[in-house]
């Protein structure tokens, strides 16, 4: 597989695939067109790498509603296709609806989650205070709700963020509206538990541990990152107060938990080594049963080495709020943060670090 | 002389004289007569050689053949001179005498002459009346002592005479009495025998009667006396048991001694009586020779259960109940009823078992550890009951008499540690008021707290302007420095002078500085510091379960107490305390760092709270609008105006207990400035819709362009400890809020508009607050701009329109 790590992000009315290419350095992007509206939230079907759904802006005699869509893109531009686009720049390509998401009885959509580990036939959405679970069938082209569940209480209850746990056969759901964070069965649509007053302020973003279950991390306008584990919701596990403004997107290392990436309003992009709750705690796991007596010495005395949480790095390259940050699937190295002013950044992880990690 | 005068009594009378000197006494007038000798230029020795009779050498002699008329009428004159008073003859006084003569018989007149002649005729007439009466009287008693002689020349030797008579008479005595004596010799010898075969007698009749005598005073009680009868025959008993009756009596006598003590040890069980008359019977044991070891057991235990006793009654005052008696009254009862008769045990024990040597005090030692124990752990409870009172000084008073009074048992036993088991407890007790006070510290620090609070609350009800945060500052100020001094003076009862324990070495050192300087104050600054920390901590964050006065007023506290109440209190303690110990203590500045960083905290956490309310607000003013359907702009919204209200509000409390600060020099046209940035040059790239892949970038250029030139805005910073750094952070973050909110949204042209006219009143009236005004024109800008980016149709407002409706609203 290519060392290309594609990066999605959205502009109004425009899809912007970034290829990046690693061993060259060089970047290389591909405009599709998304005519109906603005793109609000995106996410890529884990099953199928041309197809894509968003949230997008759905203006209309002085209303606006967010609509949910589903979309594959050409098949050329799918990120690991080998024949590179000629000059990108100069053509804009047209997405390809799949299906809508039905959201007029429920209210604007505020994100769409995949089943992470599926075969890309679930997806989960939020609109106002509804949590859909749809079915996609015939290849995506047909979204049925299968079942959904609302958030009861007073005022205006409204979800802002939801993330798929990979988890437990993927049968939870964590969704964040106002200050709490919640969790969901999507079997039957219940809730399992309720992280209430998560954050001082509004939460802004989840995401699930991709190595060890029940951790949780959640960012907010309270300038913090909480980690949790979801079996005992009263007191977060660990607390970072990095950022001096919102906090607007956390999100976790596919590979090593340990590395933790989150991007805030203060036009910061902070990299956490959070060693003390990862699923690695001293850098690398060692099966005992493997090592002979010898080697079994030497990972207990580098064990005394404390672990320490730190900060890893602070970027600012941006110039305006970071609205979102995410790593790379391809490779575990590489992230990609954007701010509002439109600059895309790609980093990567300090080489020292890495090789601590590694070896 | 005295004699001489006394002896001739009646002779003196009337010859005394009282014209001169002479008459006074013979003897004074031989002298006398000696001395007229002397002046006339005669030895007396010459005088003594003639005694009486006319002497023709005597110059005295007028008719002697030496008298020389000048010589003499010299004299004469001179003494005339000097004893008479003034004559005729003194008119001139020449410097000798014989000139004066001379000069008498060149100078004078014959008349002269003559009455000078008849003068001294005179004179010598009367001089020798005198010299004839003195001669009467030495003879009259020169007679009669010539009598007194004569007769007691006849008195001796009659005297004489029966003395001799009397020499005989004795040796006649003499003879007699030796004679009888002879005689008597024999019976007197006799009588001597019989004394002594009647002494022995006695005796024997003693031991006879022995058993008898014993058996009476036992049943009449004496003990005293039996054991007394009983030492005096012992000896004898045993030196002539081999003789049957001696025998038989001391069988009888032992029959008896074993009985009386049987008796004496059963009255010693009986324990009826006190501790003296069982110390008696102790020791009329011992006198029976019973046995040492098994008297002290039993002693002991005897004393064991009267010192139980005590205890016991001490520990029924105790009770399950609350202690009738104060805590003075239980260790003065204690004290007197136990210390007391243990002391009483230890001295009586001592006396009686001296013989008993290490072992016997080593009995005893264990004796008053045990028992000691046991009342140790009853003061102790009884003192622990006392550990919520806030009175110091009884409590004091009471250890002070518990120490004291231990002070004897400790000294009479001083293997038995009574004395610094009881020290111990002293310092226990002290230090577990210390930890009681540093309590009532921290209670009284929450309780001013909660009033606080109060008082900030109450006065919002009854709609009235509150007591000022000024005021309020300075009563928590002055009331936990008052609580810190009373318990600065509570504690230092205990190392008052008068006080036993004050001079034992753990309250001269660790107590004075570990204890007071560290655990009390430097204890209670730190708490303070946390429970103030603890309101930043506090999970209310959203609702604000703190009421952000507080926290400005914690913050001004403890920013006061960086500056010079802890130093201020610090220097009260070492005073107070005279710390000695070289132990290690906190330094000033390290405190005062703490509490500066506390103050800083609760600053920063007050912008955020404060910050946060008016965000809140902003935020629902943004989120809840429909901005697409809005209508044209008439007026500022009225959010906009509760944002001014409150920043104002906010300012003049912070200005009630912060000072102002630096601001940057600012332009004196600030608040007329217009939008003359956005709705220049820099918009215009940005709000035309480009969909040409190339468009974008020049926006993104602009954009980065322009925020090259202008700082990072840090939102949360930290702030310093002035009112315009506070109110900066709290515009701040008022405004960034709303410029996230802004982004989030999509407007309309009005609305569009609306936002215009809104930051336009906040740029007006937010300038004056903030330490650098770039900021809120950056700010306001930046929230403009993103609206206006967020607008599908972005017509702005002309700024003169913008204006206007300002003012108007």
């Amino acid at each position: 597989m290519e060392d290309d790590a594609p990066v999605i992000y959205g502009l109004e009315f425009q899809i912007h695939i970034i290829d990046f290419d690693d061993e060259n350095n060089i970047i290389s992007k591909n405009v599709l067109l998304h005519q109906v509206g603005e793109i609000w939230h995106i996410s890529a079907s884990p099953a199928d790498r041309g197809v894509l759904a968003t949230c997008y802006n759905n203006t209309s005699d002085s209303k606006v509603l967010t609509c949910a869509a589903v979309w594959r893109m050409p098949k050329e531009l799918e990120p690991g296709s080998h024949e590179s686009p000629d000059d990108s720049s100069s053509t804009a390509h047209t997405l390809e609806l799949l299906c809508h998401l039905d959201n007029t009885a429920h209210g604007s959509m505020a994100c769409v989650a995949w089943e992470p580990t599926g075969d890309g036939k679930k997806v989960i959405s939020l609109a106002d205070n509804h949590i859909l679970l749809w079915d996609l069938q015939e290849s995506s082209s047909q979204a049925v709700l299968a079942s959904s569940a609302s958030l009861e209480g007073k005022g205006q209850l409204k979800f802002t963020s939801g993330r798929w746990s990979p988890h437990h056969n993927c049968t939870q759901v964590a969704t964040a509206n106002d200050t709490a964070v919640r969790g969901w069965d999507t079997r039957s649509m219940s809730q399992i538990y309720c992280i209430e007053n998560a954050h001082g302020q509004l939460v802004r973003d989840l995401d699930f541990n991709p190595n060890k279950q029940y951790y949780l991390a959640s960012c907010g306008d309270d300038c913090k990152v909480k980690f949790w584990d979801t079996r005992n919701v009263t007191e977060p596990v660990k607390t970072l107060e990095e950022h001096s403004h919102w906090v607007w997107s956390v999100r976790y290392n596919h590979s090593h938990d340990q590395l933790v990436l989150t991007g805030s309003s203060d036009s910061r992009v902070i990299l956490s080594n959070m060693v003390s709750i990862s699923s690695e705690p001293f850098g690398h796991l060692v099966d005992d049963d493997d090592l002979s007596d010898q080697e079994e010495r030497r990972p207990e005395e580098k064990s005394q080495e404390p672990p320490q949480d730190s900060v890893i790095a602070t970027y600012e390259e941006h110039e305006d709020s970071v609205y979102a940050v995410d790593w790379s699937s391809a490779d575990p190295w590489l992230f990609a943060s954007l701010s509002y002013d439109g600059r895309l950044v790609i980093n990567r992880v300090p080489r020292a670090l890495k090789y601590h990690i590694l070896l | 002389m005295a004699a001489a005068a006394a002896g001739p009594g009646p002779g003196s009378g009337p010859g005394d004289s009282p014209e001169g000197p002479e008459a006074e006494a013979p003897e004074r007038r031989r002298k006398a007569h000696g001395m007229l000798k002397l002046y006339y230029g005669l030895s007396e020795g010459e005088a003594a050689g003639r005694p009486a009779g006319p002497d023709p050498l005597d110059p005295t002699d007028l008719n002697g053949a030496h008298f020389d008329p000048e010589v003499y009428l010299d004299k004469v004159c001179l003494r005339g001179v000097r004893v008479g008073g003034p004559g005729p003859g003194y008119i001139a006084l020449p410097h000798h005498p014989s000139d004066f003569v001379a000069g008498l018989r060149r100078e004078c007149p014959l008349a002269q002459l003559m009455d000078s002649e008849t003068d001294m005729v005179r004179q010598i007439r009367a001089l020798d009346s005198d010299m004839q009466t003195l001669v009467y009287e030495n003879y009259n008693k020169f007679i009669s002592a010539t009598d007194t002689i004569r007769k007691m020349k006849n008195d001796f030797r009659k005297m004489e005479d029966e003395m001799d008579r009397l020499a005989t008479n004795m040796a006649v005595i003499t003879d007699f009495s030796a004679r009888i004596s002879a005689t008597l010799q024999d019976r007197h010898e006799r009588i001597t025998k019989l004394a002594g075969v009647h002494a022995l007698l006695r005796k024997l009749q003693f031991l006879f009667e022995l058993p008898s005598r014993l058996t009476k005073c036992v049943e009449l009680g004496a003990y005293g006396q039996a054991v007394r009868y009983q030492g005096r025959a012992r000896a004898v008993l045993q030196q002539y048991q081999h003789l049957p009756s001696f025998r038989a009596i001391q069988d009888d006598c032992q029959v008896i001694t074993a009985r009386l003590a049987q008796q004496l040890r059963q009255r010693f069980r009986e324990g009826g009586s006190g501790a003296p008359e069982q110390a008696e019977c102790v020791e009329l044991l011992l006198a029976l020779g019973e046995p040492a070891e098994e008297l002290c057991e039993e002693f002991l235990a005897h004393a064991r259960g009267r010192l139980e006793e005590e205890l016991r009654s001490l520990e029924a005052e105790l009770g399950p109940s609350p202690p009738a008696p104060d805590v003075l009254e239980f260790t003065d009862r204690g004290g007197s009823g136990f210390v007391g008769g243990l002391c009483q045990v230890a001295a009586a024990y001592q006396e009686l078992f001296a013989a008993q040597g290490p072992a016997g005090a080593e009995r005893l030692a264990a004796f008053a550890r045990e028992l000691g124990g046991r009342y140790f752990a009853l003061v102790e409870r009884r003192l622990a009951q006392e550990q919520g009172g806030g009175d110091n000084s009884l409590l004091v008073r009471a250890l002070d008499r518990f120490h004291r009074r231990l002070r004897a048992p400790g000294a009479l036993l001083a293997a038995a540690g009574l004395a610094e088991a009881a020290t111990e407890i002293v310092e226990r007790v002290a230090r577990e008021r210390l930890g009681h006070h540093l309590q009532g510290l921290r209670a009284a620090f929450l309780g001013c707290l909660t009033d606080v609070r109060q008082a900030l609350a109450a006065p919002r009800l009854a709609g009235k302007e509150g007591p000022g945060l000024a005021e309020l500052l300075a009563n928590v100020a002055s009331s936990i420095l008052s609580h810190i001094k009373a318990s600065l003076a509570a504690v230092h009862l205990f190392t008052a002078k008068e006080v036993s324990f004050s001079n034992k070495p753990y309250f001269r050192g660790e107590f004075c500085s570990q204890g007071v300087r560290e655990g009390l104050i430097v204890g209670f600054i730190r708490s303070m510091c946390q429970t103030a920390q603890s309101f930043c901590d506090s999970p209310g964050e959203k609702g604000g379960a703190t009421p952000p006065a507080l926290l400005l007023l914690l913050s001004r506290l403890c920013l006061d107490y960086e500056t010079a109440t802890i130093s201020y209190v610090l220097t009260l303690t070492d005073e107070q305390f005279l710390v000695q110990d070289q132990s290690p203590v906190t330094p000033v500045s390290t405190l005062c760092a703490e509490a500066r960083e506390t103050a800083r905290r609760l600053l920063t956490h007050y912008v955020k709270v404060q910050g946060l309310v008016i965000s809140q607000m902003l935020r629902k003013s943004v989120e809840t609008r429909d901005w697409l359907s809005t209508l044209e702009p008439r007026n500022v919204r009225a959010v906009m105006k509760r944002v001014v209200e409150d920043t104002t509000a906010i300012d003049v409390q912070v200005g009630l207990l912060y000072e102002e600060g630096v601001r940057k020099a600012q332009s004196s046209d600030s608040s007329k400035r217009t939008f003359s940035v956005y709705s220049s040059s820099r918009q215009q790239g940005r709000y035309a819709p480009s969909y040409t892949p190339s468009a974008p970038m020049d926006t993104n250029l602009l954009s980065n362009i322009q925020k090259l030139f202008s700082e990072r805005i840090d939102v949360f910073s930290p702030v310093e400890f002035n009112k315009v750094s506070v109110l900066t952070g709290i515009i701040k973050i008022s405004l960034k809020t709303l410029l996230e909110c802004v982004r989030l949204r999509t407007f309309g042209r009005f609305g569009l508009q609306q936002v215009q006219v809104d930051c336009h009143f906040l740029q007006l009236y937010l300038w004056r607050f903030v330490a650098d005004e770039e900021l809120v024109h950056l700010l306001l800008d930046e929230v403009v701009a993103s609206a206006a980016l967020r607008c599908p149709d972005p017509v702005p407002m002309e700024p003169s329109v913008v204006e206007v409706i300002c003012e108007r609203g």
